[in-house]
């Protein structure tokens, strides 16, 4: 049983493709994907992100991770009024960038870390050098 | 007083007059956020009606839960969430009640304001449906408080509304997408501050016996 990770984002194509990386790394861990609204368009929803917080949590809690724009305010909402009591209070929005976020977090959450470490490894990954050794 | 019919006659209305605009909003949404505003909120609308039509709720609690819930899981931008906590805080003042009295209404409306700000941190003169709802909702108890009618006291909320709305055109904005153009976000009408007048007006026109189900096309966003 490790944290669980949520990937929102306003494409489903971005966050199944987020999930899919940081899986890679990180088998054991339960990603859930939580992109595009319902219908396959561009956006994003409370009610699926909802069921992918609700889904990712094995007890550990969970660490959502966002794009931008309404993904914050829809993350909110389905913490704040869709999920059921006992998931609420171990869930939380990571402020982290989405794709390094999520796959800096899963490694840190399949190697049986607390949410708060799995949220203080995501938010490293805002500084994160890639050019600049 | 409001009753259980005028609030499913003002969600309807909204829903058409929604309709009516939503190529309105999106050009304005177009101008200075990601173009969506008006379809988006016409997709809710339309989960919304479709809702309605299939279980009609019995008490005012449950009408406006479920127009929250249709827009939460429809609408797909930031618009989702935001209506969605208005009509959830409506939704909770109002309860099981049937009908209410015109201060019923005025705080059912005001706790949906307030569940607005708590969601999306949006302050006045931030260019959001904040600008127009916070002064509508302010000529509406200032009316009702003078002992002013209900149809009156909306009709003052909903021009209040619309000077909000145009009031947003030279503002800079601060919160949402609009935000990331900063001084390019000027000379524009908010989306989100037009909407908000569309659904204000439509209450007052429901409770004033003006139209149909749907009131006449908005000269909004000029």
């Amino acid at each position: 049983m490790t944290v669980g990770l949520v990937v929102v984002s306003h494409s489903a194509g971005i966050a199944a493709g987020t999930v899919e990386l940081a899986r890679q790394m990180a088998g054991e861990v339960r990603i859930e994907a939580a992109g595009g609204t319902d219908d396959g368009g561009i956006g994003t929803d409370a009610t699926l992100i909802a069921r992918a917080i609700e889904a990712a949590d094995s007890g550990q809690g969970v660490l959502v991770l966002v794009d931008l724009g309404s993904a914050v305010l829809s993350a909110r909402m389905a913490i704040e009024e869709l999920i059921s009591d006992d998931h609420r209070g171990r869930v939380r929005i990571a402020e982290a960038p989405l794709v390094e976020g999520a796959v800096i977090g899963a490694v840190q959450a399949s190697v049986g870390a607390s949410l708060d470490e799995v949220e203080q490894a995501a938010c490293g990954a805002a500084t994160l050098r890639k050019v600049k050794g | 007083m409001f009753s259980g019919e005028q609030a499913g006659a003002w969600v309807r209305a909204t829903a058409a007059v929604i309709d009516e605009n939503a190529a309105m909003l999106t050009r304005l949404d177009q101008a200075i956020g990601d173009g969506d505003h008006g379809t988006n909120l016409n997709r809710g609308f339309k989960a919304v009606l479709q809702r309605l039509g299939s279980a009609p709720p019995g008490d005012l609690g449950a009408l406006f839960k479920s127009v929250s819930m249709a827009l939460i899981g429809k609408v797909g931008g930031a618009a989702g969430p935001l209506y969605g906590s208005f009509y959830l805080g409506m939704s909770r003042t109002l309860g099981d009640a049937g009908e209410v009295d015109d201060e019923g209404l005025a705080k059912a409306l005001r706790t949906g304001l307030d569940a607005v700000i708590a969601r999306g941190k949006a302050q006045l003169e931030d260019k959001t449906m904040v600008d127009a709802l916070h002064p509508a909702l302010a000529a509406l108890e200032r009316t009702l408080d003078a002992g002013g009618q209900l149809g009156e006291a909306l009709d003052a909320a909903a021009a209040a509304a619309g000077d909000g709305m145009r009031a947003t055109i030279p503002l800079v904005a601060r919160k949402g997408r609009a935000s990331y153009l900063g001084e390019r976000s000027r000379d524009h009408q908010d989306p989100g501050a037009t909407s908000s007048h569309l659904i204000l007006r439509t209450l007052a026109d429901v409770v004033n016996g003006r139209g149909d189900t749907a009131p006449g096309p908005g000269t909004d966003g000029r």
